[in-house]
């Protein structure tokens, strides 16, 4: 890591940014590493989730929002159930994914895209619609052959289907979404 | 009356944001109020002079100090007046520092507060009444509740010093935690080595009267005149007889006991004698793994005793003793690492608490002092400690540092490469906490001539694989997940309150923190005592310690004993309830409502049945005070009338 000048790079800001929208305290962390050592996607993290709460805790808030971690992070909560301290560390995963977006910082275009993707089928059928996500999802991020050796697997078994099922009341699941972003502006 | 007011600046503390000299000026317009001053430092030499030379000039019979918490120089002052001939009585503070200068900065509106609190304290101290104590005997017994190595300190000193010692253990044996040691840190003393003597010296002292195998059922009375009652639990032999020759733990047929003193890392007889050095060494009989008492017939024992010592009727005995103090020196426990659940949850036969593996180690110990895993008894080659097992774990319940478990983990790996030599120990830990004289060398040591590999981390998870125990954690120096495959693994439990310290408090009417340690009277000037006059503290039973700070607190208790005891007569104070038996109903709210049982009933020369405090007994809380519906009952030195002149004072400035 390259030197970090702490006069000029930190940002109180962003710790109290997080701390508000996730509701956890971040200076409780006292960097035991207990996180890291049951993280089940450390492996492709460019930072270990312990370091990224030490990078919040001391305001490095380009480093944090830059990173793929917060991205690669699965929300298995293994973290949160395991912290000694009680924090609930994917819920500031989770935080720091939605500030990067906000920002328009996301280290991994696909996952994001992956998200836009599963939301937008279950605002149209109330639930997902598993082909067309895998369709759209192969297509728009260029990985045409993504889990293609699936299919064979799993159509026989009748887990996949070709016309999308939609649940009932579907339109009051839409409206949620409608809310949602009309509260956003409203907020804006 | 004659007041003076003496305003104090405390160096800056006071007049950094006080203006001193107008609070002066102002306390002169005070009713009663003859001489107002202001001076750097009240409380120095010349500061107190200067109150007396006004005592004796103005011919004061009440003086005001504005200054400090009555906490810290109340007895200073009180002394002060009372060398210039005042009852100390007559004395009030205001603390115009803890509650003003030092809470607000904004000087005009402290400068109003200050004033404020002069003239209510100058209000009150209009009010006072001269108040003498009064001189009750002393019991010079005192009991030591605890046979840990801080309660066998604590009882060797005052035995020593003459006083008549009775020691109660809840166990059949003194010698507490430190007799299941096998070394301690960090010097690799044997600890039954330096222990047993001092065990011996107990046993046989004079002065001590040993109760093991009792708990205290009952407390009553007060600072110099406690009475308590003592249970001795039954243990279906008769220890006057008994010579603890062993006889019966050889032929005894129900050999899978829970063994308490191996912590259950291996069984032992239904009928035993905890270790070979026990003081005393005794036999007992536990029934719930006894055949005679769970089938009714084997009586095994009763046969080969060689002195008819066994007796299945026997009962437990509850025996009154009187002391004059009591030192409390209960002990801890050790954190229950069975309700971590990714860490096994105590299902894995190879994952052990640091307790059991100083069995392992301990020569006396059911693997005669070789280091063999409990499921398959082979030598380990690959130790993992895990540090903070049960401490500095806030979602546990345990957010506080056990204070010891660095060090014994340090001690432990060491013991483990001389029984190995071809092993390998590695610590999983968090920070290393080794403030003592020598540690920080020890755990030093540790790494560097024994090889011990500490790794910065916490463990996250524990899991079998094979005939392997696979540790999961981090490198957080790394940023890296790291991976053991480790033959045992030793949890360093934290040390927790031990069982039952919450009920004992209740009894001995001391307080204890959240999680069940006692609490001293001062964290830093008073640290053996109590809020409870008489009632002292030693070792662990206050919070998490090492075995020479539990001696020196032993020992620290026992010579507040005898310099207490070193008076005939103690004096109590006059700040307690009084009741006016002309107003009193005898509704007996007081007496319901005393925590202390300071309240009884009395039948005045006049017939009249009416409340009496027992001075001795009365501990000035002022609860029976805010009962009393005629309001007879009245706290001296905080009377009803005294409070709200304060008050009226405030309001009508």
């Amino acid at each position: 890591m390259a030197l970090i000048n702490l006069t000029t790079s930190t940002d109180e800001n962003f710790v109290n940014q997080v701390e508000t929208l996730s509701g956890q305290k971040i200076s409780e962390c006292y960097q035991c590493g207990k996180c890291t050592a049951g993280c089940p996607f450390s492996f492709a993290f460019d930072y270990p989730v312990s370091q990224i709460m030490r990078l919040i805790q001391i305001g490095q808030k380009e480093i944090v929002l830059n990173s793929k971690a917060i991205w690669l992070c699965a929300t298995c909560e293994a973290c949160t159930t395991r912290c000694p301290c009680q924090i609930d560390v994917a819920n500031v995963m989770d935080i720091c994914r939605i500030i990067a977006r906000k920002e328009n910082k996301v280290k991994e275009k696909d996952v994001k895209l992956f998200y836009d993707i599963f939301l937008e089928s279950v605002k149209k059928h109330g639930r997902i619609f598993e082909i067309e996500i895998l369709m759209k999802y192969n297509l728009k991020s260029g990985k045409l052959l993504t889990d293609a050796d699936l299919g064979p697997k799993i159509l026989p078994k009748g887990k996949l289907n070709f016309f999308p099922v939609n649940i009932k009341g579907k339109d009051s699941v839409e409206k949620i979404f409608t809310r949602f972003v009309e509260g956003i502006k409203n907020n804006e | 009356m004659r007041i003076g007011v003496f305003i104090c600046h405390c160096g800056s503390n006071i007049a950094g944001t006080v203006d001193v000299k107008k609070v002066a000026e102002e306390a002169k317009r005070f009713p009663h109020v003859v001489y107002s001053t202001d001076y750097m430092y009240t409380c120095s030499e010349p500061g107190q002079l200067e109150i007396q030379e006004a005592i004796k000039k103005e011919k004061l019979d009440g003086v005001v100090v504005a200054s400090c918490s009555p906490r810290m120089h109340e007895n200073t002052f009180r002394r002060t007046v009372e060398k210039a001939g005042l009852n100390r009585y007559m004395f009030e503070m205001a603390n115009i520092r803890e509650h003003v200068s030092w809470v607000g900065v904004d000087k005009e509106a402290n400068t109003k507060k200050a004033i404020d609190l002069v003239r209510m304290a100058v209000a009150k101290v209009t009010l006072n009444q001269p108040l003498f104590p009064k001189s009750f005997k002393v019991n010079k017994n005192v009991l030591v509740i605890g046979g840990g190595v801080a309660g066998m300190q604590a009882a060797l000193d005052c035995a020593d010093g003459g006083l008549k010692v009775i020691l109660v253990e809840k166990n059949p044996s003194i010698g507490g935690k430190m007799a299941k040691l096998d070394k301690t840190f960090p010097t690799i003393d044997c600890s039954i080595c330096i222990l047993g003597p001092k065990m011996v010296d107990v046993g046989q002292h004079e002065n001590i009267k040993l109760y093991t195998y009792s708990e205290i059922e009952e407390i009553s009375g007060y600072v110099g005149n406690y009475e308590v009652k003592i249970r001795k639990k039954a243990t279906y032999v008769d220890w006057t007889k008994c010579t603890g020759c062993g006889l019966c733990m050889e032929k005894c047929p129900s050999k899978k006991a829970f063994d308490p003193f191996n912590e259950g890392i291996a069984p032992t007889t239904a009928i035993n004698i905890p270790f070979p050095q026990a003081i005393p060494k005794k036999a007992k009989i536990d029934p719930n793994y006894c055949r005679q008492f769970i089938k009714g017939k084997c009586g095994v024992c009763a046969k080969i005793c060689p002195v008819q010592a066994i007796d299945y009727e026997m009962q437990d005995e509850i025996v009154t003793e009187k002391v004059g103090a009591i030192i409390v020196a209960t002990g801890y426990s050790l954190f229950d690492h069975t309700k971590i659940k990714e860490y096994g949850a105590g299902k894995y036969l190879d994952v052990i608490t640091s307790i059991q593996y100083e069995r392992l180690l301990n020569a006396s110990g059911p693997t005669s002092g070789h280091i063999l895993r409990p499921s398959d008894n082979k030598e380990p080659k690959t130790i993992v400690f895990v540090a903070c097992v049960g401490s500095r774990d806030k979602s546990l319940g345990v957010p506080y540092c056990s204070n010891f478990c660095c060090m014994y983990i340090a001690k432990q790996a060491i013991l483990t490469k001389d029984h190995i030599p071809d092993s390998q120990s590695y610590v999983f830990y968090m920070d290393i906490r080794a403030p003592g004289k020598g540690y920080e060398e020890f755990v030093r040591r540790a790494q560097e001539e024994y090889g011990v590999k500490y790794i910065r981390g916490r463990v996250s998870r524990i899991f079998k694989r094979g005939d392997k125990m696979v540790v999961r954690g981090s490198d957080t120096l790394l940023g890296t997940q790291v991976e053991l495959e480790a033959d045992l693994v030793v949890l360093a439990t934290g040390a927790i309150a031990e069982e039952g310290a919450r009920e004992l408090a209740e009894k001995l009417r001391i307080s204890y923190d959240p999680y069940g340690f006692y609490i001293e009277s001062h964290p830093k000037l008073r640290p053996v005592e109590t809020n409870t006059a008489g009632v002292f503290l030693a070792g662990a039973c206050q919070g998490p310690k090492d075995i020479p700070a539990s001696v020196g607190q032993g020992s620290a208790a026992a010579s507040k004993v005898l310099s207490l005891f070193s008076k005939d007569l103690l004096e109590s104070d006059p700040q307690i309830a009084h009741v006016n038996e002309m107003l009193c109903v005898d509704c007996k709210k007081c007496i319901q409502t005393c925590p202390y049982g300071a309240i009884e009933e009395k039948k005045t020369p006049m017939g009249k049945i009416v409340a009496s405090v027992i001075e001795t007994v009365c501990q000035g809380c002022g609860l029976c005070t805010a009962t009393c519906p005629p309001g007879a009952i009245q706290l001296q030195q905080f009377t009803d009338n005294q409070l709200l002149a304060e008050v009226k004072a405030f309001f009508h400035a």
